[in-house]
């Protein structure tokens, strides 16, 4: 049976994500397909089509997906499952609230953020902040499944040629409404697909000193983020949260300063391939996953290294 | 109006957990447990609905072994009026848990249910909007602002990009994130009064729902250890370092 996958996008393009699910897909069987659920999401579907490894592209474009909202996208993806094996999704926020729902209406398990795919029904999942993997074997008829974008490569965005198909369900459940959104606008590259992090913590006092970070960021083409401590304090927005419940990253180089080292920030960010740590405290627990740890004041040393790079 | 909040028993987040050496699971013998994070900020939320008069009566629902009557006491003691626990083994699968939820919604006709977003022990975050599905209610995930508007309830939602606000008929589900408050600790006074709160047992069989396994736990491993690292004495060698060993500038 068909593996079908759910993408991520605003309408207009698709989201960085839905590669990565899409490889996750692929490692799972051969027939993919691929359904784009929104409002005048045509632009959206095209650049479905194009995604390589992709046989099948269905449309479902109705008023009623157009913020995809959990109540709706539950039952049009549970209604489209009975022809799949599979129903595989990136663990962005998206994912995560209307999969769950897909799963109950289907009577099946959830298996949440996968981080590999051992086999068909056999699947790898961190649990405990990433402290342990576990191996969970699915026993479900059909696997819902969310994948954990940094454990997977990114398929390539083009060179695929997938037949479009609409699909007219129209599932306005009609108990929930949008009513805003406010989203940080940023010119740096987001956070799950950066090459380059600098995050600051509790340690940068204010939100105004994020400024010294940004200014490393621009020089590095990084994206910035932050600990919880930082939000919480209202340094930054939420949408800047490394960890085990805010954004689990994984770039080249992840430069953290002033941030402890929390199991929780330690979730979201120890897969990273090169890791600095510059703290005051020489006993901060973040040395003890950092490549290349500086003891010092940041306020003198980020200025520095802006100077040097 | 009745709020329904659900808490969960998990590993207490400041303990790093340990992998068994037979990598069949983890090791919790003899660790330190409390209630969910997310779960405490729901129980605060719902009290909070009741200080303002908003809700009439706080329930409080765990599901576990006898264990958990520990952290549905942590509840009562900060502030909700009742607990039920449903007897069953640990770690029961998300998908059961929902199902026998769905029941005491049936029974309890809460206006509102409030629960955490995710427990730290197996990061699912799924059985608030399952419990959704099956009780065809709306869902306000991931929650930093609860306002309820007459008959229905606005939520703001950390999403990935920025903040979301959805409205909701009531009733409806609300998992919570970590901005949503800051919870109070409970007072002796409290501690001893909620000793004596009502605290029902109930199992599987009385809800008459019957616990199906969905997954196999194969094995539980360790993740895979960073190589130890080194410290560098001054910007100029980090920089030199990043140049040249990690080829990262
Ligand atoms: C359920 C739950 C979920 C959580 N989820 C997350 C999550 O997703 N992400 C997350 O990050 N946290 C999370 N946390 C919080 C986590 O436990 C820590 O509280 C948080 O990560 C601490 O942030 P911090 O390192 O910035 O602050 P602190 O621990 O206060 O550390 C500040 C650091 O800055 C250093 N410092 C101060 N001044 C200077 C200076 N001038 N120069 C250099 N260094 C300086 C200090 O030495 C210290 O090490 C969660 C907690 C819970 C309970």
């Amino acid at each position: 049976m068909a593996i079908l996958v759910i993408a991520e996008h605003d309408n207009s393009t698709l989201k960085g994500a839905t590669l990565n699910a899409v490889t996750a897909a692929s490692q799972m069987g051969a027939d993919l397909h691929l359904l784009v659920a929104g409002a005048g999401c045509g632009a959206a579907a095209e650049a479905a089509a194009q995604v390589a490894g992709v046989a099948k592209v269905l449309v479902a474009d109705n008023a009623a997906y157009e913020h995809q909202l959990a109540e709706n996208m539950g039952k049009l993806v549970a209604e489209l499952a009975k022809d799949y094996s599979h129903i595989v999704s990136p663990a962005t926020t998206t994912g995560k609230n209307f999969m769950p729902r897909v799963a109950a209406l289907l009577d099946v398990a959830q298996l949440s953020d996968i981080t590999a795919v051992e086999s068909e029904n056999t699947f790898q999942r961190p649990i405990y902040a990433g402290n342990a993997i576990a191996t969970v074997e699915s026993m479900d008829a059909v696997k819902v499944i969310t994948v954990r974008g940094t454990a997977f490569d990114a398929a390539a965005a083009e060179g695929g040629s997938a037949a479009v198909e609409t699909v007219d369900a129209a599932h306005d459940a009609g108990i929930s409404s949008f009513v805003g959104e406010e989203m940080a606008q940023s010119d740096r590259p987001e956070l799950t697909a950066a090459d380059v992090i600098i995050s600051g913590g509790r340690g940068m006092g204010n939100g105004e000193n994020f400024a010294l970070l940004e200014k490393v960021a621009d020089k590095l083409g990084a994206a910035v983020g932050a600990s919880r401590a930082a939000v919480d304090a209202g340094f930054v927005p939420n949408d800047m949260q490394v960890g085990q419940t805010g954004k689990i990253v994984a770039p080249e180089l992840y430069i953290a300063v002033g941030i402890s080292g929390a199991i929780q920030h330690l979730a979201g960010m120890k897969d990273s391939k090169i890791i600095v740590a510059i703290n005051k405290d020489e006993e901060a627990p973040i040395f003890s996953v950092a490549d290349y740890g500086l003891v010092a004041d940041l306020f003198e040393a980020v200025p520095e290294l802006e100077q040097k790079i | 109006m009745k709020v329904l909040v659900t808490v969960k028993r998990v590993i207490d987040y400041n303990v790093k957990v340990r992998v068994k050496s037979d990598n069949t699971d983890v090791d919790l013998a003899n660790v330190k447990m409390a209630l969910n994070p997310f779960c405490e900020i729901a129980v605060e939320e719902a009290v909070r609905l009741k200080e303002a008069g908003t809700a009439s009566e706080v329930v409080v629902v765990s599901i576990g072994p006898k264990t958990c009557q520990e952290q549905i006491r942590t509840a009562l003691a900060l502030g909700a009026d009742r607990g039920i626990q449903i007897e069953t083994e640990d770690m029961p699968e998300s998908l059961n848990v929902a199902k026998l939820l769905a029941k005491v919604i049936d029974e309890e006709q809460p206006g509102l249910v409030i629960m955490g977003k995710q427990a730290i022990d197996s990061d699912n975050n799924q059985t608030g909007q399952m419990l959704a599905a099956l009780t065809d209610m709306p869902q306000g995930t991931f929650a930093s602002e609860v306002k309820i508007d007459g008959d229905k309830v606005n939520v703001t939602r950390e999403v990935d990009g920025g903040l979301q606000t959805v409205a909701l008929n009531m009733p409806a589900i609300v998992t919570t994130d970590l901005r949503l408050n800051e919870p109070r600790y409970a007072s002796l006074p409290n501690i001893m009064k909620a000793k004596r709160k009502p605290l029902d047992v109930k199992t599987p069989a009385d809800l008459g729902v019957e616990l199906k396994a969905h997954t196999k736990l194969l094995k539980v491993t360790p993740p895979a250890e960073r190589q130890a690292g080194i410290m560098v004495a001054s910007v100029d060698e980090l920089v030199d370092k990043l140049k040249n060993e990690a080829k990262v500038l």
